[in-house]
């Protein structure tokens, strides 16, 4: 029988599959809607950068056929915007985890959105950090089991879409891995925006996160995906919520602002006209 | 790159002029090429973020204040994998955040400089004073097996040159290179020669010679063991990765072979040139009874020192090395075989002197302390000079 190729094989690389995620995990998803995103705009995969840190989902950028850099812990928004502003010609995209971006890359994202850089950042939240076995981080929602967490979380979770529209996203939204059509126009948008634009994936970790908190399976996961998302367009991102019975996704914000890039270019303009 | 073409006579400003040693630095770097500037406010070397803040965009380059050195380091990173040069600079308190992607760096083998006009520590230390503490960071900072480079000027004028040697070692060897300041040489006021543009030696790091194709290695060293570099966007589709990884650029997390090899290579593209690398200065050696080994702020009183004992009979010479990592080994031992006992004066507490130490052998090293404001006066050498002669 002739072996049909996987309509997105262009977009991967195909020396490196399979590869590293567990079964049932989420990042497979959302590989697949950044791929079809891609698709979809015709983009010149020869001027696409993806970077990604370190964690499982931090290992995407190994797998897309692009040029690609896998950066330390929390560093890919800094080594991207160091690739973004010494060729802004570049389509540099982040996609890594809700650990590496908001724990210990927390302030070069604070700090990126408030620039208003040119880039789109996609985190994978699995509420976890998977790669190093189950330990809790700054997403983990509350009363939640994780190794570190044996006898229940008890520290709040950031709202990742409230802090992104806080700190100056020209557009930030939030979906599941169950809402594939929704987060692939997403990423759409996203690549296409002038600044600095965040999407927030809530992605399932049956392995570990769903192992220990009573949802075992990808399947059980998507459930809870499925029956406590609810869309709530351009509601206040402060009252967008994740917990146990509402997941609340959308576009949260879409707002024209000029970027860093747009205000460089300028001012280098001004300044070689002056002298 | 967007860039916005400019007359050459903009870039470089040749000529004698009157500078600090941190707007030389500045200057060195643009001459050399240098057009992307990453880093964070921090005493004694702001002044050359705030030089290259006014310059950069008159010449199409690009400045940026990051909001760490963390972020800084990264950035510099990202700006010379699309084939710029970029460059950060910084004390202390920011060398140590920096050390975390110095160690990307190399293992990424990505050229770029890294200036440390060093001040006292430790920790926040004293800001506005000078020393030669962090010379040990340099070497080890970072975590793992490696091998660097790092310069030190002892004066304005070696700010600009040796800040253009460090971008050419830079792109010659793939790596992160030092420039090893410390607070007097930075804030220090002198003449410096700025030579023609044409008169500057400009290394470019090697291309790739291959076209792009599915079997492309970006970490295929040549003989010389560093490996040609594609740039991001010229079609090449390759990956970097902070793992350990093979010549494909992939991923080797549990090979013993690839760790070996990629690691052996990295420490190697260094020691096997180190002929080609260091360079050290000789002053009155030839017949020396007696040798200062200095570098640096330190390396002025030396050599005020070796004149002096000169003036009153004694066979005095100084060594001053220009690189410091890798160690001038050689040349120390060599020294070493000639003279009765070395001297050496160091703003910190025994450093480079454990370096001199080792290469001496048996030939006894005299260390000389100084903490603080004030570096060393010639006086103080020259008796411990004296003292070997008695």
């Amino acid at each position: 029988m002739e072996e049909l190729p996987h309509p997105y094989e262009k977009f991967l690389r195909k020396d490196r599959i399979p590869h590293i995620w567990c079964e049932g995990c989420g990042n497979g998803i959302i590989l697949n809607c950044f791929a079809r995103a891609l698709d979809e705009l015709s983009v010149d995969l020869n001027k696409v950068v993806v970077v990604s840190g370190i964690g499982c989902i931090g290992r995407v950028s190994g797998y897309t056929n692009t040029d690609s850099f896998h950066t330390t812990h929390g560093r890919p928004i800094a080594f991207a915007t160091g690739v973004k502003l010494a060729n802004p010609e570049l389509k540099v995209v982040v996609i890594s985890g809700d650990g590496d971006l908001f724990a210990i890359g927390g302030n070069h994202f604070i700090h990126a959105a408030r620039r208003n850089l040119d880039i789109p950042v996609i985190c994978a939240n699995n509420f976890i950090y998977g790669m190093t076995g189950g330990q809790s981080g700054s997403t983990t929602p509350l009363d939640t089991w994780t190794t570190t967490t044996p006898y229940g979380n008890i520290e709040q979770a950031f709202n990742l879409v409230h802090l992104a529209a806080a700190c100056g996203a020209v557009y930030a939204a939030r979906w599941t891995t169950l809402h594939t059509c929704w987060l692939t126009e997403s990423i759409k948008k996203a690549l296409q925006k002038e600044g600095f634009s965040f999407i927030e994936v809530v992605s399932q970790c049956p392995e570990i996160f769903g192992r220990y908190n009573k949802m075992e399976t990808s399947l059980k996961m998507m459930q809870w995906f499925k029956d406590a998302s609810e869309v709530q367009h351009f509601s206040d991102p402060a009252k967008a919520e994740i917990t146990p019975h509402h997941i609340v996704v959308g576009e949260f914000v879409d707002i024209e602002k000029p970027s860093y890039g747009r205000l460089l270019r300028e001012m280098k303009a001004r300044v070689v006209e002056k002298k | 790159m967007t860039t916005i073409s400019v007359e050459k006579s903009r870039v470089v400003r040749s000529g004698r002029r009157f500078m600090s040693g941190d707007i030389a630095c500045a200057e060195g770097a643009l001459a050399v090429g240098c057009r992307f500037f990453a880093g964070y406010p921090i005493t004694p070397a702001t002044e050359i973020a705030e030089h290259m803040a006014r310059r950069l965009p008159e010449i199409g380059g690009v400045y940026i204040q990051m909001e760490d050195e963390i972020a800084s380091m990264a950035a510099v990173i990202g700006a010379s994998y699309v084939g710029v040069k970029a460059m950060t600079a910084t004390s202390g308190p920011g060398f140590s955040l920096m050390m975390e992607n110095i160690g990307l760096a190399l293992m990424t083998e990505t050229p770029c400089v890294i200036v440390n006009v060093m001040r006292g520590g430790p920790s926040t230390g004293q800001p506005t004073m000078p020393g030669q503490q962090d010379v040990m960071q340099a070497r080890w900072g970072s975590h793992g097996d490696y091998e660097i480079i790092a310069l030190a000027p002892s004066s304005v004028q070696e700010m600009f040159d040796l800040t253009v040697e460090a971008f050419n070692l830079a792109e010659t060897y793939r790596v992160p290179v030092f420039v090893l300041a410390d607070e007097i040489v930075g804030h220090m006021w002198e003449r410096v020669t700025i030579p023609e543009t044409e008169s500057i030696k400009i290394v470019n790091r090697k291309k790739p010679r291959v076209p792009p194709s599915n079997e492309f290695a970006p970490f295929k060293p040549d003989q010389d063991l560093v490996p040609p570099m594609a740039v991001f966007g010229d079609g090449y589709r390759f990956h970097a990765t902070g793992l350990t990884h093979d010549e494909r650029g992939y991923p080797r997390t549990e090979s013993a072979e690839a760790q070996t090899r990629l690691v052996q290579r990295l420490c190697n593209k260094i020691r096997k040139n180190v002929e080609k690398i260091i360079r050290v200065e000789n002053i009155m050696l030839e017949d020396a009874e007696v040798a200062v080994v200095a570098y640096g702020i330190a390396a002025r009183a030396a050599l005020s020192a070796v004149r002096k004992a000169r003036a009153t009979g004694i066979k005095a010479g100084l060594l001053r090395p220009v690189t410091l990592w890798p160690f001038p080994e050689e040349q120390v031992a060599q020294v070493a075989r000639r003279v009765k006992a070395i001297v050496v004066p160091e703003m910190n507490c025994g450093q480079i002197v454990r370096e001199v130490e080792r290469a001496a052998k048996e030939t006894s090293v005299i260390f000389l302390s100084k903490l603080g404001e004030e570096p060393h006066k010639p006086d103080e050498i020259l008796d411990a000079i004296r003292g070997v002669e008695k």
